[in-house]
């Protein structure tokens, strides 16, 4: 994975922009951690339950460590706890794809297939930012990306290349999902300002990572990429699809009904 | 504690090689290679911690075996400080950690093969701690922990978990 982040630059970045960028990484994590989880239990296979709960634990635990960055940064007092469990759906920051349904496996597979192809070159070059805060979580959550897009390109292309039932049921997912990947890219003044000062990559670079890994694994799996279309957009700044509500109802339900609870 | 009667750091790593894994019993914390550093900071002991994976549910665990570890040893100042870089590899694990964890049917993590599996190149050929056959096959990448994943064995026919490197 070729991405780095820009050699270190003088220019600094404001801390509510560290913030609101550490915020957008735990989001994403949390709620897609969240979204898997869903599958504990009820997934088509033994396997799959237990990979699937795998890759859930280490997206909490990696927004555990993003939110209390947040935290951190913010200095308001709030921990990693109360930025997940105390937050209204506008307040939070993760991209549309993650808080998609899970629908059926094939759906949730084309979820975290086309989220692992750009977590993993982002994490990687978040590993050489300049903000060492970022560089450190960074590199221990890349390791751990590598291995959920080895899981999820590997069945992306089993299922696409499998069964006339299962090629049909990946393109369906491949083609519903597409509409939410272009705000994977879609650079904003905070992504802008990370990039300048070397605390993040360019987005037009993961792009390029994402492209040529998703075009190879689509024709081996016998999958046609859809044509660019309309871009779903406005998770980063608290702008979400109706799914959102839904989740976190029942993943705040505890903290909301009884405030301060702990194991 | 006052500085006089402090015990030594190669003392307390001795102590800290007995508390076992709470996932993987039969490896000690130490062997596991996550014991980054031991200091005595005046009457205070800090000991530096590197998680294997971000979301081990053992991670709290481990920090309260370490805490009442030391606590019953007569330590009664204990600071444990998370480092997170370097990030924790499998190379880590000392060479006793592979033996212990060969004998108890785990296969230890082919060495000098951390991030072996980053970005897709083939798996490492791992040997079946049963019967020695390396004509083994990956069940799943996941197994029963995070740090390990599914393997069986085409010659003894036995499943078994490979503890992955990383």
């Amino acid at each position: 994975m070729a991405a780095t982040a820009p050699a270190a630059h003088p220019a600094t970045v404001p801390g509510e922009t560290l913030f609101e960028y550490a915020l957008r990484l735990g989001d994403n994590g949390l709620i897609l951690g969240h979204r898997v989880s869903e599958w504990c239990g009820v997934s088509p296979v033994l396997e799959e339950d237990i990979a699937l709960a795998n890759v859930a634990l280490d997206l909490i635990g990696q927004a555990t460590l993003w939110l209390g960055l947040a935290a951190e940064l913010e200095g308001k007092g709030r921990s990693a706890d109360e930025l997940a469990f105390l937050r209204d759906a506008g307040g939070f920051r993760n991209l549309l794809l993650v808080e998609q349904p899970n629908g059926d496996f094939a759906q949730t597979l084309a979820r975290q297939y086309f989220f692992d192809a750009w977590h993993h070159p982002l994490l990687a070059a978040l590993a050489t930012s300049s903000e060492p805060r970022i560089a450190e979580i960074a590199e221990k959550a890349s390791k751990e990306a590598a291995y959920h897009l080895n899981r999820s390109r590997d069945l992306v292309v089993r299922l696409g290349d499998g069964t006339p039932e299962s090629h049909g049921r990946m393109q369906r997912s491949v083609d519903d999902l597409w509409p939410y990947t272009g705000e994977l890219f879609l650079a904003d003044p905070v992504d802008e300002a990370m990039a300048a000062a070397g605390a993040a990559p360019a987005l037009s670079d993961i792009r390029a990572l994402w492209d040529a890994e998703v075009s190879a694994t689509l024709a081996q799996a016998t999958l046609r990429r859809p044509e660019p279309g309309y871009v779903q957009k406005g998770g980063k700044r608290g702008v979400h699809s109706e799914h959102l509500g839904f989740l976190l109802a029942e993943m705040q339900f505890l903290q909301r009904a009884y405030p301060g609870a702990r194991w | 504690m006052d500085t006089a009667t402090r015990p030594p750091v190669e003392q307390i790593r001795s102590w800290l090689d007995q508390v076992p894994d709470p996932e993987i019993p039969v490896i000690s914390l130490v062997d596991l290679g996550i014991i980054r550093d031991l200091a005595w900071e005046g009457d205070t002991l800090v000991v530096t911690v590197t998680p294997t994976y971000s979301g081990c549910p053992a991670t709290a665990v481990i920090n309260l075996e370490i805490e009442n570890a030391l606590h019953a040893r007569g330590i009664a100042r204990v600071e444990l400080r998370r480092r997170l870089s370097p990030a924790w590899t499998t190379d880590w694990i000392s060479d006793a950690g592979r033996r212990k964890l060969q004998g108890y049917g785990i296969a230890p993590p082919v060495a000098g093969t951390a991030g072996c599996n980053l970005g897709g190149d083939a798996a490492p050929t791992v040997a079946c701690p049963h019967c020695g056959s390396t004509a083994t096959r990956l069940v799943s990448q996941f197994g029963s922990t995070p740090c390990k994943a599914a393997y069986r064995c085409t010659d003894c026919l036995e499943p078994f978990d490979y503890f992955k490197c990383h």
